[in-house]
């Protein structure tokens, strides 16, 4: 093999397969000529293109997610020797062998190291993660924003839901309702945003139902794995205040919605 | 549970370790503190307690201890159930206090279960409460390993707890805000510990 006679080295590679959705998971060992430089994707490329296990029997290509290739996209998130981050910024040379590659499986598991991240989705609806501008006529410009909050409100804003935290975080799985961490930081960063203050207490109220805020166990995994290293729990502190005064709020009926 | 409440059920189950169950725990290791300085000391302490009259001493047992303990206590296990400890993938101080918590708050349940029934439904049925009650209990080696354990997790339950509560309404919000409470409670910890252990070795 040409590619091998590079340096003769070999990978050794172990992968989590799930055939279908609710599957059993079973584990397949492969060997992977080495390439100088190599990330896990490039390691998952090789066996797409010649899927042969170690042990010299022929199976199924290995499904996976990617995109950017550059770690913003949060397509190719997967749990690479048990820390979940991104098989794209992942290199090879900064990994024991053999590397052990598995889904991220607080989330349900569609094929291999393929998962549906929809729960995070869904949670960025709850929370109307976004400024509202629409409307019938021009709003016209919004209020300016201090440039030091717009420093640190972009730290929150690299959050690209790759669903790292959520795998970390011992409240979120299947068995929990918990949001999780990321959809929780972005509350923080349009309650930040002049435009998008202006429903912040609807996004309160969103986090202060079942499965939100409140049920933040305080583990502060999210912020040790997060790779954009966000302050996640920086972000959750702010927002428990926050819905604090939130609560006296709705308790006592104020009309001081949004200030 | 009703629907779009568990964010006050979680409150509740903050605010009410803290206030008042926190605050009984460190009455209670206090008022066992008084076993360092003798028999006497400790008899005439507790028979303190005796003065107040029956019923307004039943009335706030249940208000202040057996309602928000019972709470706290059927309202955890459900938290600690719904968890998924992963100190072995990610071994962060943060998140062995995390697991420790849960599991300290289960042991608990089992601990006060049974220190309830040795102590305060022994009394219901008839038994005093006094120095020697507490010394027949420890003078079994096991029964007292099982009391050391279990005043360590209470100590350590409340001093960690203290902790996520002042994050959980949103005191301390900063990483330094946050490690500067970690001190503070572990002093805590430290203190109570030592009283807590301190007065059970009395009765020995």
């Amino acid at each position: 093999m040409d590619i091998a006679a590079n340096t003769g080295r070999m990978v050794k590679v172990e992968i989590l397969r799930q055939d279908t959705q609710g599957g059993n998971g079973y584990w397949q060992k492969f060997e992977v000529p080495y390439r100088h430089g190599m990330n896990v994707i490039s390691v998952l490329m090789e066996i797409q293109k010649n899927p042969v296990m170690s042990n010299g029997e022929k199976t199924t290509p290995v499904a996976w997610d990617m995109n950017c290739l550059e770690e913003v996209c949060g397509a190719c998130s997967m749990v690479i020797n048990g820390r979940p981050r991104q098989s794209c910024s992942t290199l090879i040379d900064q990994l024991t062998e053999p590397v052990r590659l598995e889904p991220m499986k607080t989330f349900p598991v569609i094929r291999d190291l393929q998962v549906d991240r929809d729960r995070m989705f869904n949670a960025l609806k709850k929370v109307k993660a976004w400024v509202p501008i629409d409307g019938t006529y021009d709003l016209g410009e919004g209020p300016r924003m201090p440039e030091g909050k717009r420093q640190w409100a972009y730290e929150l804003s690299k959050c690209m839901t790759c669903g790292v935290c959520m795998e970390a975080c011992p409240n979120v799985s299947e068995k929990a309702s918990f949001i999780g961490p990321a959809p929780l930081s972005q509350v923080r960063l349009f309650n930040t945003h002049p435009t998008g203050a202006m429903i912040k207490d609807e996004r309160l109220n969103a986090i202060m139902g079942d499965g939100g805020l409140a049920n933040c166990g305080n583990s502060q995994n999210c912020v040790a794995a997060c790779p954009k290293g966000i302050p996640l729990t920086t972000s959750i502190a702010s927002l428990n205040r926050a819905t604090t005064v939130q609560m006296f709020r709705n308790f006592f009926g104020s009309d001081h919605f949004v200030d | 549970m009703s629907k779009d409440r568990e964010f006050l059920w979680r409150r509740l189950h903050s605010l009410l370790g803290v206030i008042p169950v926190g605050l009984f725990l460190a009455f209670h290791l206090s008022l066992n503190f008084t076993a360092v300085g003798g028999e006497e000391a400790y008899n005439e302490a507790t028979g303190v307690m005796e003065l107040f009259p029956h019923s307004l001493l039943l009335l706030m047992e249940w208000v202040i201890i057996y309602i928000p303990l019972m709470f706290h206590a059927f309202y955890g296990v459900f938290i600690a159930f719904t968890a998924t400890p992963n100190t072995g993938r990610f071994s962060t101080y943060r998140n062995w206090m995390f697991s420790l918590q849960r599991f300290t708050g289960v042991f608990l349940v089992i601990f006060i279960a049974w220190h309830i029934f040795q102590t305060r439904i022994q009394k219901a049925l008839g038994a005093h409460v006094e120095y020697d009650m507490m010394a027949d209990i420890v003078a079994n080696p096991f029964m007292l390993g099982f009391y050391i354990v279990g005043i360590l997790s209470a100590t350590f339950h409340l001093s960690n707890g203290l902790w996520a509560f002042l994050v959980s309404w949103g005191i301390t919000q900063s990483p330094q805000a946050q490690k500067v409470a970690t001190y503070v409670t572990n002093i805590i910890f430290v203190i109570l510990s030592v009283m807590g252990v301190a007065a059970i070795l009395a009765f020995v």
